[in-house]
């Protein structure tokens, strides 16, 4: 059987792209941030999973205001990495899993789920960045990945505790494929931000970090944060960190903390990042 | 009756929800267009040309030729779309961010690298900068 072995939560700023792509990730700007990656990429180097559900949202790159999906799933045998009007990052294509993504878009629909399927899909820097701070620059993904995207630009996104649900739907389905697989899911983007208007820069530190102090040990509570928290505490931008509740209610609600790290700024944004392990 | 929106009042922020996004449909389907190169060295030899090829307002049309983006996100337009316009002109997303706070990219990068823009004072409009409100509404 599959089995949920671990959840990582990431910010994926488009600039740590640029900076890994243009070789600039050792400038003094730059290595504080990639030194919270250190321990994460001889982690995962130990407990390299066979597939990764990666919970990330669209930055008008595949989806424009014609069709605005709430929560997408990508069921392709590969996905190409999106042009974003700077031509695509030089980075692999990203190998599905079209079995276990198809099986967990039934599993889940039948759990009241109503995700969209998605067969044809580029996937923008939400889901390369964190593939790259975890995987450093190789010639070909290690893992193949399970895209599912999440609507955080168009007001309202799902509501945390839609997240949260969804996670848990998300383990049931995943524990009910039959092949014996390894999978962690992933939650990425935020954590305090604001890219748009004269408030742009906002960072919030304290909101952040007990933020994260109640994601790992208090999800549920979480779960019930409403949006204006976010965008009022966090930023406009801020509000992304819905995602990172996908990931933890795939997760027991007992974790243990692997590793943990915050840093500001990544450009406009305060990078946060944790690894958490089901405690039994 | 009218949807609750207790985001209103957040100051210098413009929340892209579906009014906005009903509002600002075709700037931002034309912002999309750029991401095609043979689109944006169209747009960049005649921008008004360009800019008459959509059904946009005469006024999200002035924003745009002016790179208003405080103005054109008021239009309706989504910074995530907007990018697109910024990105065909050489910009980047820090350039863009502090012009839209009315500060030099120098004041804003030095802002950020010494922790950001505070939320205290900019959590409501007509907040004092010492206030400490905790938030109550939404639940």
């Amino acid at each position: 059987m599959a089995r949920i072995t671990a959840g990582v939560a990431t910010s994926h700023v488009p600039a740590i792209g640029a900076a890994l792509d243009n070789g600039r990730s050792g400038e003094p700007y730059w290595r504080p941030l990639f030194a919270g990656y250190e321990f994460s990429k001889q982690w995962i180097a130990r407990r390299k999973p066979d597939v990764v559900v990666l919970i990330y949202n669209d930055h008008a790159s595949a989806f424009s205001l014609d069709i605005v999906p709430t929560f997408a799933i990508g069921c392709a045998p590969s996905f190409q990495p999106a042009d974003e009007g700077w031509g695509p990052r030089p980075v692999p294509p990203v190998e599905g899993h079209p079995e276990l993504a198809s099986h967990i878009a039934q599993s889940v629909i039948q759990q009241d789920f109503d995700l969209t399927i998605i067969n044809r899909m580029d996937v923008d820097h939400g889901l390369t960045v964190p593939l790259s701070l975890l995987f450093g620059q190789p010639e070909r993904w290690p893992v193949r990945v399970i895209p599912l995207a999440v609507n955080v630009v168009l007001f309202p996104p799902p509501s945390g505790r839609r997240c949260f649900e969804l996670g848990k739907a998300l383990r049931n389905a995943v524990e009910s494929f039959d092949t014996d697989l390894d999978v962690q899911v992933w939650g990425t983007g935020g954590m305090s931000h604001q890219l748009q208007g004269p408030r742009a820069g906002l960072i919030n530190k304290e909101w952040d970090n007990r933020w994260l102090d109640r994601l790992i040990d208090d999800p549920g509570e979480v779960a019930r944060i409403p949006h204006v928290e976010y965008l009022r505490e966090a930023g406009s931008e801020g509000v992304e960190l819905v995602m990172w509740l996908i990931m933890r209610g795939a997760l027991q609600s007992k974790v243990r903390t692997i590793h943990r790290f915050y840093h500001v700024p990544a450009s406009n944004t305060a990078v946060g990042h944790v690894i958490l392990e089901n405690a039994t | 009756m009218a949807l609750e929106k207790p985001y209103s009042d957040i100051p210098g922020t413009v929340i892209f929800d579906a009014d906005q996004a009903r509002r600002g449909y075709h700037l931002n389907q034309f912002c999309m267009s750029l991401m095609k190169a043979e689109n944006r060295t169209r747009f960049k030899g005649n921008e008004r040309a360009y800019l008459d090829e959509w059904p946009m307002s005469e006024e999200q049309k002035q924003a745009v030729l002016a790179r208003d983006f405080n103005r054109m996100i008021a239009l309706g337009g989504n910074i995530y779309f907007l990018a697109k316009i910024f990105s065909t002109d050489g910009k980047s997303f820090q350039y863009t961010a502090a012009a839209m706070t009315g500060m030099t990219q120098e004041a804003y990068a030095l802002m950020m690298l010494q922790g950001g823009r505070s939320p205290d004072g900019n959590r409501r409009v007509g907040e004092t900068p010492a206030g400490k409100a905790s938030d109550k509404e939404g639940k």
